[in-house]
């Protein structure tokens, strides 16, 4: 099904779409048939994907396809399932991070990763925000680090005043945004977000949304939703991905945001657009 | 066509009766699990109404001396006890009383000052504590206080019990024991005696249930539970942290899972019997000191020491110690080990910043309960060793032990009633001893679990 390849697609695109600017920069990380097993279960098949610098792209599809077992293969968080095994290649500027060489905890630094529930260190902020840049040898100014990661992650403001009250007095929303805070600290280049708003009322999701923009100017940013009119609204690209009849999530369609939900070219992808399914 | 649930549910008044049967059986279940709470209940009340009985009550006692004269003779007035008294005033009521060649005995044991003899010549003290080996007597730390006083009452006043009663006549039928007593015991006083006592906690044992006291088996007991807790609080902790953290889910590792498991349920007295053989024979160069050149060469422990004692129990609670540490890393949820990861702390780092701080108030509950039992342990201590009678405080990890539990034992073993009350008396510390443990636990685990 998905054969088509979808870097020739995003060039296309980009060369049709006025002010195709989409289409330049390099790529972040790249993966090429990338499958992933739980023993001897394939939850994802010949995952092909390209992702921009500074560019959000937004992983959709139904419930249990496999985006998040997509997204934990690209800071190698399925290592951490005892079972979980990759194979093809993910590569981060061009290096693969599956190689022997490549330690997982490094990758981890450069590859951040936000969650679906906010899950703030039982600490206070300050050290929330610091702990992740101190383990990994951080030799700067902490409070200025802090400071900076906050007012990245648009939450200064809101507890300069109580930075040593613990990261759990806040509020989802604003746990969230710690949690970005946190992750920024430790300057990744790539955030991987695994449905960041899924447990956030609309108000402190439009919040997150507006949050992700901004950090796409300094970040490349890869984002698993299950909120198509997120998807549509907050992404440059878009990947729809769909279980076959293994059972097994593979990529169905990937392009261009505004593409994808205006002129999809398959009929798996219009079905699931306008809610015939999933 | 009608609905099927018109036929074939009960309706109107087979409704309501068949309503009213169900309840009905609800009911006797009901009242069947608060029979069996009720029956839980009376049961602990009785055993806390028997020892508290025996604990407490009057006591005809008969004085060779009374300590009024004794204190009067050195001059104070009426207000003063014969408990309020310094040591040198204890001790000078010791010379005017027993022979030289008893308190010259009682000197060698252990000394009445630091600094001069009393019942030996000036000149025998360089000949016994200067030589080349001195007596147990000069080693040792000076008698204290108490530990005169009890002299004083043993050698001195010599109480004898002649009858006790028990809390419950002691208040039900005042008037028949004051009158019996008077009756068979002119020469006796009769008091209201509280077994349990300030004085009983810092008098050491002895032969005399009168004046016998729990401190050298409190501090036994303290001793050991010190050395039970060094060895297996960090073993136990880390074999947690490892099967939980960093074990592979493989054959081997299921089967040492399987192994702990089954070991806490093994009955205490097979540890003893472990001990025994590990701690007290094969390892007897360790545990009695001689390795470590203390014990020295007059040690007659033959390794059944405090160590042997704590490393036992250690061995014994370490199972549960470390099945309630695993408990408790992994309640840490698993979102926080991710978090730690996912900014690239190694694993280490995580657990280590993490995880552990989230378990530790149920890691220490858990051990806190352990120690509990430890220091309940009875049968292994019989078996390694412990001894049934011994006045002198340990001094060290390396002394002979007794400990609370086996001198409950060793005192309900005994024909006479005095020693029944005494026992009783000492459950009494140990339970306090037990709940204020079991209470610290619980303190911890609020004061944690609020701040999270």
């Amino acid at each position: 099904m998905a054969t088509d390849d979808p870097g020739i697609m995003i060039a296309r695109v980009g060369t049709r779409t006025p002010g195709g600017d989409l289409a330049i920069g390099t790529h972040a990380m790249e993966t090429t048939d990338m499958s992933v097993f739980y023993g001897s279960f394939r939850a994802v098949k010949d995952v092909s994907l390209q992702f921009r610098d500074h560019r959000i792209t937004a992983l959709i599809g139904p419930s249990g396809c496999g985006k998040s077992t997509v997204l934990r293969a690209f800071n190698r968080m399925n290592d951490l399932v005892p079972t979980a095994r990759v194979e093809g290649r993910v590569l981060f500027h061009g290096q693969d991070i599956y190689e022997d060489s490549v330690d997982p905890v490094e990758v981890r630094r450069r590859v951040g990763m936000v969650f679906q529930k906010p899950n703030p260190f039982p600490k206070s902020i300050y050290d929330n925000v610091a702990w992740g840049a101190k383990v990994n040898g951080y030799q700067g100014e902490m409070n200025d680090l802090v400071e900076q990661s906050l007012r990245q992650a648009a939450l200064w403001d809101e507890v300069k005043d109580k930075l040593d009250q613990s990261g759990l007095s806040l509020s989802g929303g604003q746990q969230q945004r710690l949690c970005i805070a946190r992750t920024i600290a430790v300057t990744p280049e790539i955030i991987l977000m695994d449905e960041p708003t899924s447990a956030l009322d609309p108000i402190a999701t439009l919040r997150i949304e507006e949050l992700i923009q901004e950090l796409k100017a300094r970040y490349t940013i890869i984002i698993v939703t299950h909120n198509m009119q997120q998807a549509a609204r907050a992404s440059d690209f878009t990947a729809f991905l769909n279980m076959d009849e293994d059972r097994a999530g593979q990529v169905v369609e990937f392009g261009v945001t505004a593409d994808i939900f205006t002129r999809p070219k398959k009929q798996e992808t219009e079905d699931y657009i306008t809610g015939r399914f999933g | 066509m009608s609905l099927p649930g018109r036929a074939t549910y009960p309706e109107g008044r087979e409704l309501a009766q068949v309503v009213a049967g169900r309840h009905r059986r609800g009911t006797i279940f009901k009242l069947t699990f608060l029979a069996a709470l009720m029956l839980a209940v009376i049961a602990l009340l009785t055993l806390l109404l028997q020892v508290i009985d025996s604990s407490f009550g009057y006591v005809a006692l008969q004085n060779e001396v009374q300590p009024r004269e004794l204190v009067a003779s050195l001059g104070y007035g009426e207000d003063v006890d014969l408990v309020d008294l310094s040591k040198a005033d204890l001790v000078v009521l010791l010379q005017q009383t027993i022979s030289n060649n008893v308190g010259r005995r009682l000197e060698r044991d252990q000394r009445f000052f630091d600094d001069r003899l009393v019942f030996e010549n000036e000149s025998k003290y360089v000949e016994l504590c200067a030589g080349a080996e001195p007596v147990p007597g000069c080693s040792a730390t000076a008698r204290d206080q108490p530990g005169v006083y009890q002299l004083v009452v043993e050698r001195v006043v010599q109480p004898t019990v002649l009858q006790t009663w028990t809390l419950l006549e002691s208040v039900f039928s005042r008037g028949d024991i004051h009158a019996e007593a008077a009756a068979e015991y002119p020469q006796a006083d009769l008091v209201f005696r509280s077994w349990v006592s300030g004085r009983f906690l810092v008098s050491p044992q002895a032969p005399d249930p009168a004046v016998a006291g729990v401190r050298t088996a409190v501090l036994g007991s303290l001793w050991i539970v010190a050395i039970t807790l060094l060895f297996s609080f960090p073993v136990g902790v880390g074999a947690a942290i490892y099967l939980e953290e960093y074990a592979s889910d493989n054959r081997l590792n299921r089967l040492i899972q399987t192994n702990i498991n089954n070991l806490a349920g093994v009955p205490s007295i097979i540890y003893g019997m472990l001990g025994l053989a590990i701690f007290v024979r094969a390892l007897e160069g360790f545990s009695s000191g001689a390795f470590f050149g203390v014990g020295g060469a007059g040690a007659t422990t033959n390794g059944r020491t405090i160590v042997a004692a704590g490393l036992t129990l250690g061995l014994l609670i370490l199972p549960i110690i470390i099945i309630n540490a695993q408990e408790a890393i992994r309640a840490v949820p698993r979102s926080l080990r991710q978090a730690g990861m996912a900014l690239g702390a190694t694993k280490w780092q995580t657990t280590r910043a993490h995880v552990l701080p989230s378990a530790l108030p149920g890691i220490l509950t858990g051990t806190i309960l352990a120690v509990a039992r430890a220091l309940g342990e009875t049968a292994p201590l019989v078996v390694v060793g412990a001894s049934t009678f011994i006045t002198t405080d340990p001094s060290g990890p390396f002394s002979k032990f007794t400990a609370l539990p086996i001198q409950i034992y060793q005192w309900t073993s005994r024909p006479q009633d005095e020693f029944r009350n005494i026992a009783a008396a000492a459950i009494i510390v140990l339970l306090v001893m037990l709940l204020t443990l079991n209470a610290t636990a619980v303190i911890l685990r609020n004061r944690y679990a609020r701040r999270v």
